[in-house]
């Protein structure tokens, strides 16, 4: 608690500065593609986006599995509050990718392998945001949650392989572990800022959630020991 | 501990056993996963008179506009199908991009598509890299998808 609220500040400056910088540059500074024209830029929103929308999901089956196993109460806490923030990101990347894909594909939306899984990721991100606050006892909630988010992590290499296992309308990766990255330097390292802004904004989010959650508790707790004190007396 | 240990071993079986369930479910239903079929699927199985997508590359030297539509190729390299399309096409679309057209096989053979979908790939790059690429001779936008992202830098670009 206290070393997250000495790092809080540096983390969201951080975020700021490299959001600011990889969009900027990304938006206004980098060339644009030789078929899409300016239409690319959409992509230093949308890849960040989809990327933390699977890697907050990553982060929310870690914590689930903290729960289950380890009943880390902090793993539970980290679980509710990153659920919103994730679906968050991934209603801004199906939105900016409906957004791209109208005027280079010809439509808003197709039901390809893609475009389908990241659409279920969104819905696991809502569904575990409502089951673990539905609960009157929240160690229930968080039960329910970890389960239903570990299940739902199957999703997560579907989304990853969709491209490479099934034709679909959307093209696959750009950017791998191996090989050279199929992007121009003057569009691949304003996207990789902005990725990592992005992903220092997401940390910055969720951090500031997490505080306020963990001091939430402990207030309850404080005034259900004060309550029982009084009436003790 | 052995509780921890316990609950380690019950999660480790249930994600096995639904990643196989899973990993089973998604190969039986590969076929209908797929979003488009190559015009070589279509050559094998034949259309028989439903509304399919076929996907390829336009093939290079054979669009024909007219004033109410267009006619072009599909290829996948091994087999090609003719494609008749009245309606407005895409921006992307040019001889040698990825389409992918809604629409029903012909009896004679050719496919009358109601959708045209284009399809770009992964590769991204400024305006001068593309012209470099191409004035060197290295890479012909009709021929197909431009060469790897390792080879650029080389000559020029």
């Amino acid at each position: 608690m206290r070393l997250s609220g000495a790092v809080l500040p540096y983390l969201a400056a951080a975020a700021l500065v490299l959001t600011v910088t990889g969009l900027g540059w990304g938006l206004f500074v980098s060339p644009a593609d030789w078929q899409q024209g300016d239409a690319v830029r959409i992509m230093y929103v949308h890849v960040p986006c989809a990327w933390l929308a699977s890697a907050g999901y990553t982060g929310l089956a870690v914590c689930s599995i903290l729960s289950l196993i380890w009943r880390h109460p902090l793993a539970d806490l980290a679980a509710v509050e990153i659920g919103p923030v994730g679906a968050g990101f991934t209603a801004l990347c199906l939105a900016t990718g409906s957004l791209w894909g109208k005027p280079m594909w010809g439509a808003w939306w197709v039901w390809d392998a893609r475009l389908t899984s990241v659409l279920v990721l969104f819905f696991l991100y809502l569904g575990h945001v409502a089951l673990v606050r539905a609960f009157d006892d929240p160690t229930r909630g968080y039960r329910a949650g970890a389960i239903l988010a570990l299940v739902g992590a199957v999703n997560l290499p579907i989304i990853k392989f969709s491209v490479d296992w099934w034709n679909t309308l959307h093209q696959p990766a750009s950017i791998g572990l191996t090989g050279a990255p199929s992007m121009a330097p003057a569009m691949l390292w304003p996207l990789l800022i902005a990725a990592l802004g992005y992903t220092l904004v997401f940390a910055t989010i969720v951090t500031v959630r997490l505080r306020a959650a963990v001091m939430e508790r402990r207030i309850r707790g404080l005034l259900m020991a004060r309550a029982a004190s009084e009436s003790g007396a | 501990m052995t509780r921890k240990r316990r609950r380690l071993w019950i999660l480790l079986a249930c994600g096995l056993g639904l990643g196989t369930a899973t990993a089973l479910v998604l190969t039986a239903f590969s076929d209908n996963l797929v979003f488009f079929v190559s015009p070589s699927d279509i050559a094998k199985v034949g259309g028989n008179g439903r509304t399919v997508r076929l996907g390829g590359l336009v093939e290079a030297g054979s669009v024909q506009r007219g004033s109410d539509g267009a006619s072009f190729r599909v290829t996948d390299g091994a087999n090609s199908i003719a494609v008749r399309y009245n309606g407005i096409l895409p921006d992307l679309f040019r001889e040698g991009q990825g389409v992918v057209t809604l629409g029903i096989l012909q009896p004679d053979g050719g496919f009358r598509a109601s959708e045209v979908l284009a399809k770009h790939d992964e590769t991204y790059m400024p305006k001068e890299v593309a012209e470099a690429l191409k004035k060197s001779g290295q890479w012909k936008p009709e021929a197909g998808p431009a060469p790897a992202g390792g080879a650029w830098k080389k000559p020029g670009g």
